[in-house]
């Protein structure tokens, strides 16, 4: 099963490289990590997609929790949640194919940031499945480039992850 | 107090109560080492090679439970220190690891002596800290303290940057009192709720096994462990790591359990209907294949580390904390309710042990001809009366020693169980020696493992630390060679060591004295000579029969049911 596990991490040197060093040494998969501050300058939020069976993300939670930099995490599947995700797609766009490619951003409410006679950059969110179907929407010849975030989760209501 | 970098680094280990700084001076610490120089309660102890500084500091935690300390300096340096760093890791070990570095401004540079230590450090250790900054000193050795000996234990690497002890920044210094990190905050009590989910499954209990392991030791836990296996009269088997938490006389005492373990022991635990996991791991050398573990068992498991939890065994009722209190807190109710347990099946479940027991699975062939390392063993254990410490390295010599010393009391069974380091067995005795002058301290060896660490014989020598090293010389990485017997059609590649040294003369030349013994009836008399010295090293050189095997076995990937014997024991079975 696909999960997405939000960790609050004190924000020091090396945090990441042991989450991502955890993830090679126990041989746990890996989709997608994120990582940036917060509005506390002392602490990073890390978003991190995995997949496994139901006794594997119990290990990897319970890892993630025995390393020391982690002050807080949580199973964000667990719960009702919202996942997004931010792409920005280069794709050729040449006479017949411009009015094209604009409709489709239109309909997958992306908008064009960059123009050329001959390209377009698309920025695009929303959840990742989403955005596999724009790239499958438009013909692979098209895409010159691809670049992803991975995703942001955050859980639904009033409760935060805080301290 | 103003202090310089350096100072702060000696004044938080005298602050701290360290006793001894086991290490190895260089560039990067050159600093400290000019602190440590100007004081006199920390003692260096100067090692030969840096994995030993390690392995001492290692042993001397194991001995004492108190955090082993090791000082190194950068690049080569930290990287002779990491065997002994992943050897404390992997069982757990409170230490604390001081590596130099090169000076913050020259890092990622590929300057001299420089490694990323952080880096090669990270996932072997509890946790590291690299100090950018003289002012962080004191509380990040406060914290390395804090985490090292703290929740399940560990080893913790502080890496120094050289700028970082420059003797010409000083600062006012203060140890912090405690820390507080919201970031790590260990279990502190087991769950009530659990603990009697637990009880309830003990007093119905019709064929328990109490299997515990190293976090026994380490937690402290013998005594709670003892009144609870007492009050249920349950029987109860250790791990390699757990052995002594539980006196090995006791008749409840199954003998050790898993690869090598007992036929009691692992057909106890095939045919168990309620496992009392304790401070153990369900490590594969204990389990066995997996799917045959415990088939009818329904499993509980006391563990202060979460992720220990249904790990490699799912579990059905964990208890998440320190086995100390957990243990207490059950020896109470066991016997509050000692009325409800089942006795007539225990008392049945006891029967059918003593048939398993009756096999005698650890008998072997006395010879007059060549000393057998059981022999070997057994005759250490009755010169000692029982009560030496023991370290040991890696092979057959530390089965035999795991198999035929009965550890009494914990703390004194000190081996590499995790990560399995050939080399641990005498650095580790010097720490346990200085934690522990007058006791007796052996080191059960091989001759390849102690060509691994031979070099300390000199630090030995140095601060007279009279050891005894029992080496059970059979002329082969033995325990290879049984591998390669068993599963290799005697293929015995590289697992004969040619070309050994005199080891008596190697003594004698590093001022100690040697023994060559070859007679199994001069073997008594040689042990009593050897530990009748009190104040010389004496080293062993013990002849024993190059083919011998450690028994019973079960092969890796087999059920506990699936040991096999001695031939000897064999052959008599099929006749009976
Ligand atoms: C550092 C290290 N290298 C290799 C091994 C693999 N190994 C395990 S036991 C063994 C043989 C040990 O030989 P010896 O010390 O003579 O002990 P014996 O088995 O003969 O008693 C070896 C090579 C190890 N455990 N540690
Ligand atoms: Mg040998």
């Amino acid at each position: 099963m696909r999960h997405i596990i939000s960790l609050l991490m004190e924000n020091e040197a090396g945090a990441l490289s042991r989450v991502a060093g955890l993830f090679s040494a126990r041989g746990y998969n890996i989709e997608s990590l994120t990582v940036a501050p917060t509005e506390d300058p002392t602490l990073s939020r890390m978003t991190l997609v995995t997949r496994g069976s139901d006794a594997v993300i119990e290990q990897i939670t319970k890892q993630l929790n025995k390393l020391i930099d982690v002050v807080k995490l949580v199973d964000l599947s667990e719960g009702k949640h919202i996942e997004r995700e931010l792409m920005l797609i280069k794709v050729r766009a040449e006479k017949t194919y411009r009015d094209e490619v604009k409709r489709l951003a239109d309909i997958f409410r992306g908008n064009i940031i960059d123009v050329t006679d001959t390209s377009f950059i698309i920025e695009m969110t929303g959840d990742c499945d989403k955005l596999d179907a724009f790239i499958k929407a438009i013909h692979p010849d098209m895409v010159v480039e691809v670049v992803r975030s991975g995703a942001l989760g955050i859980a639904r209501g009033d409760k935060g992850l805080n301290l | 107090m103003e202090l310089n970098g350096a100072e702060i680094v000696v004044q938080c280990l005298r602050d701290e109560g360290v006793e001894y700084v086991f290490g190895y001076p260089g560039g990067a610490v050159l600093h400290i080492y000019d602190a440590l120089f100007q004081q006199q309660e920390v003692h260096h102890i100067l090692v030969r090679h840096e994995q030993a500084a390690t392995h001492a500091a290692d042993g001397y935690a194991r001995a004492t439970g108190k955090p082993g300390v090791a000082l190194v300096t950068s690049g080569p340096g930290a990287t002779n220190a990491v065997t002994g760093i992943a050897t404390a890791y992997m069982d757990s070990i409170p230490m604390v690891v001081l590596t130099g570095q090169v000076a913050t401004p020259f890092i990622g540079s590929d300057a001299f002596q420089e490694v990323d230590t952080v880096g090669i450090t990270r996932p072997c250790v509890k946790h590291n800290f690299l100090i950018k900054d003289v002012r962080d000193i004191a509380e990040t050795i406060k914290k390395a303290f804090y985490i090292a000996t703290s929740g399940r234990p560990g080893p913790v690497v502080v890496d120094i940057p050289k700028d970082v002890t420059d003797p010409a920044i000083r600062i006012p210094y203060e140890y912090p009192k405690k820390v507080e990190m919201r970031s790590y905050n260990p279990v502190t009590k087991g769950h009530s709720g659990q603990i009697k989910k637990a009880m309830e499954l003990i007093l119905k209990a019709e064929r328990p096994v109490f299997y515990t392991g190293g976090g026994v030791v380490t937690g402290d836990a013998s005594k709670p462990l003892i009144d609870l296996v007492r009050e249920t009269g349950f029987p109860i088997t250790s791990t390699l790591m757990g052995l002594g938490a539980f006196p090995a006389s006791d008749k409840q005492f199954l003998g050790m359990l898993g690869m090598h373990g007992t036929y009691e022991a692992n057909m106890a635990m095939h045919e168990t209907d309620v496992l009392i996991a304790v401070g153990s791991r369900f490590d594969d050398r204990v389990t066995g294949k997996i799917a045959l573990f415990c088939p009818n068992a329904t499993i509980i498991h006391i563990d202060i580390d979460p992720s220990s939890i249904s790990k490699n065994v799912r579990v059905d009722v964990p208890i998440v904390g320190p086995v100390k209190q957990v243990l207490r807190d059950m020896a109470k109710l066991a016997q509050e309710h000692k009325a409800d347990i089942n006795t007539t099946a225990i008392k049945h479940w006891w029967e059918r042990i003593e048939k398993w027991r009756a096999v005698d699975c650890l008998r072997y062939d006395r010879s007059a001809e060549v000393i057998k390392p059981q022999y070997a063993v057994e005759m250490l254990h009755k010169v000692t009366k029982g009560d030496a410490y023991i370290t040991s390295d890696v092979g057959q010599h530390q089965m035999f020693a795991a198999q035929f010393y009965p550890f009494e009391k914990p703390r004194r069974w000190i081996n590499s169980g995790g990560l399995g380091t050939m080399g641990f067995g005498l650095p580790s005795a010097m720490g346990v020696k200085f934690a522990y002058p007058k006791a007796d301290v052996a080191v059960v060896t091989g001759e390849g493992s102690i060509q691994m660490c031979i070099q300390e014989l000199a630090t030995c020598k140095q601060y007279e630390l009279p050891l005894k090293i029992v080496l059970l010389n059979n002329g082969y990485l033995g325990m290879v060679r049984q591998w390669q017997e068993f599963f290799y059609s005697g293929r015995y590649s590289h697992s004969y060591v040619d070309s050994l040294p005199d080891f008596v003369k190697l003594a004698e030349s590093f001022g100690h004295v040697g023994m060559h013994v070859t007679r199994p009836g001069d073997l008594e008399a040689a042990y009593e000579e050897a530990f009748a010295m009190k104040d010389r090293l004496v080293f062993m050189d013990i002849k024993i029969d190059p083919e011998e095997n450690v028994y019973p076995m079960i092969e890796a990937g087999k059920g506990h049911h699936e040991m096999y014997m001695s031939p000897q024991l064999s052959a008599e079975r099929e006749l009976a």
